[in-house]
């Protein structure tokens, strides 16, 4: 099934980069990059968290800019999600997920080609709408009885660092509803429909006005780190290294921190 | 009755040739419907079914899901049966755009069609803003909101169905009726209805399979709470973020039971084999 839009795309960009090699544009291509398929273009494919939906768009222009002839296949979806779909053979080059567990799985199902190499950081901010009609100031605001409250559910990462913070501060939220990944969350806040959500930080900034964000301290409790892996079964083995080296570079960070992410210290 | 019936279609079938042409096709259509049945079969795990299938949130998320299938079927029939002899019976103008519009919740994504009611009926929705601020009631993230997004995806198919089998009704039963001095309300009741109780119990089981899968209009329009708002479609689909294997478990078990349950109503409604 994928072959078919595979050829057609080769096809097309073979009769692209003839054109190229004619200005003599190929000595632009990245040589480690292409190797002895130089002529044909190449996908790819970047199983990657909802959350990094933002940065690794922009990344990937910045990417397939570098790689003339390569474009970047995202799957964004929960962690957990993706991390079943590697396991059960589905084809990727790349994993980024939003916690440690969920690529343990990857790892321990033998999926990871190298080691996984946490990239960013990123913490749980209370999300509000801008007119904030609850009134809440701080995580004890959540518990409040009129308080309508969306958490993600404890099955996706988001939830996970939720259920520890909620822990960790003895805080007991009654949410009006426990959402599938950490974006439906947040939508229930842009529309209106609940007073407050915990999200992430780079979610609230992604969401620009329609949503405000407060910080609060019993965040520390749980902070989501994000590793990256290039996987055993990559079709594209060496722009998966490449993709991983440029996440972890001080480009791929400077993106990153303007989302809202902590970058980790390069090791 | 059914085994004799169905042993007299076989000799039937033995006595001209084979029909090749078409039963290769069928045949090729009913495995490709049954494979990912058995695949599910095949990957269930058999060993911890048992405590899987005993955990609280299992029962409750199945008690939701036969519950408000139910409802919705209940307020469907009651609202789109109606529907359907207006459209089949009735020379209302714009008839076309609004059997048109029926159809509409069958061709939309039902997570857009959860969306399209959270801004009708939302907090800040269209209408909902007044419930609120005059009642402080919201109708999301209830049991209600949960029928409500089933009806809204599955009357359509109550009422194409009855409204199909009105058009095939004969009227002149109807107008038999009229001619000896019967009422619309009575003709309806009396004789329109018991002609096409087979399409509407056909179209009532639809309604409530459909009603019973429904998975995106309910999480996005009554959110997910267990036993409030989680039936057995979001509780699968949650389950396949941590545990496939709890998946597939929830999955055959809401197969077993919906087939239980249509194959006792088909043998006990309308007699249609």
């Amino acid at each position: 099934m994928r072959d078919l839009p595979r050829i057609l795309r080769r096809a097309a960009g073979s009769a692209a980069l003839g054109l190229l090699l004619g200005a003599a544009a190929c000595a632009e291509v990245d040589g480690s990059a292409t190797g002895a398929e130089g002529s044909d273009p190449r996908t790819l494919t970047v199983f990657a968290a909802a959350s990094l939906t933002d940065t690794f768009e922009e990344l990937a222009e910045r990417f397939e800019a570098d790689h003339p002839g390569t474009e970047v296949e995202f799957n964004f979806a929960g962690s957990s999600e993706l991390a079943g779909q590697i396991t059960e053979g589905a084809p990727a080059d790349v994993f980024a997920s939003a916690d440690t567990r969920t690529m343990a799985l990857v790892v321990d199902a033998g999926a990871a080609e190298g080691e996984p190499r946490v990239f960013a950081r990123n913490s749980l901010e209370i999300a509000v709408p801008p007119d904030n009609p609850a009134g809440i100031t701080g995580l004890a605001d959540l518990a409040g009885e009129d308080v309508r409250v969306a958490l993600c559910a404890e099955e996706v990462p988001c939830g996970a660092a939720t259920r520890t913070v909620l822990e960790e501060s003895g805080v007991d939220v009654e949410p009006a509803t426990w959402e599938p990944d950490v974006r439906a969350a947040l939508t229930r806040v842009r529309l209106g429909e609940v007073d407050a959500a915990l999200v992430y930080r780079t979610d609230v900034i992604a969401a620009g006005d329609d949503v405000t964000g407060i910080d609060f301290e019993e965040a520390a409790a749980a902070v989501n780190d994000y590793p990256v892996v290039d996987l055993a079964d990559a079709p594209q083995p060496d722009l998966a290294a490449e993709w991983v080296e440029l996440v972890r570079s001080g480009t791929g960070g400077g993106v990153l921190e303007a989302a809202g992410f902590d970058v980790a210290a390069p090791e | 009755m059914r085994a004799r019936a169905g042993s007299r279609a076989g000799v039937r079938v033995a006595a001209g040739r084979f029909p090749w042409l078409l039963a290769a096709p069928a045949v090729l259509g009913l495995a490709f419907l049954v494979a990912p049945l058995l695949g599910l079969l095949l990957r269930a795990p058999w060993s911890t079914f048992g405590t899987r299938l005993l955990m609280p949130e299992v029962r409750e998320a199945l008690v939701l899901s036969l519950v408000t299938a139910t409802a919705a079927t209940a307020v469907s029939l009651l609202l789109g049966v109606p529907l359907a002899w207006l459209l089949a019976r009735t020379e209302l103008p714009g008839r076309r755009v609004v059997r048109a519009l029926v159809t509409v919740p069958l061709v939309i994504p039902p997570v857009v069609g959860g969306v399209a009611l959270l801004m009708v009926l939302g907090r800040r929705g269209v209408l909902g803003q007044y419930a609120y601020d005059w009642f402080g009631y919201s109708l999301p993230f209830t049991t209600a909101a949960v029928v409500v997004a089933q009806v809204f995806v599955a009357m359509p198919f109550l009422v194409v169905s009855v409204e199909g089998a009105l058009r095939a009704a004969d009227r002149r039963y109807e107008d038999a009726a009229a001619t000896l001095g019967a009422t619309r309300g009575m003709i309806f009741r009396r004789v329109t209805l018991p002609m096409v109780a087979p399409g509407v119990a056909a179209g009532a089981v639809l309604c409530w399979a459909r009603a019973l899968g429904e998975f995106g209009a309910t999480i996005t329009f009554a959110g997910n709470f267990p036993g409030r708002t989680q039936t057995m479609p979001l509780a699968v689909y949650l389950a396949m973020q941590e545990s496939p294997e709890s998946a597939v478990v929830l999955s055959l078990v809401l197969l077993a039971v919906s087939l239980a349950i249509l194959i006792g109503l088909r043998g006990h409604w309308s007699g249609a084999p």
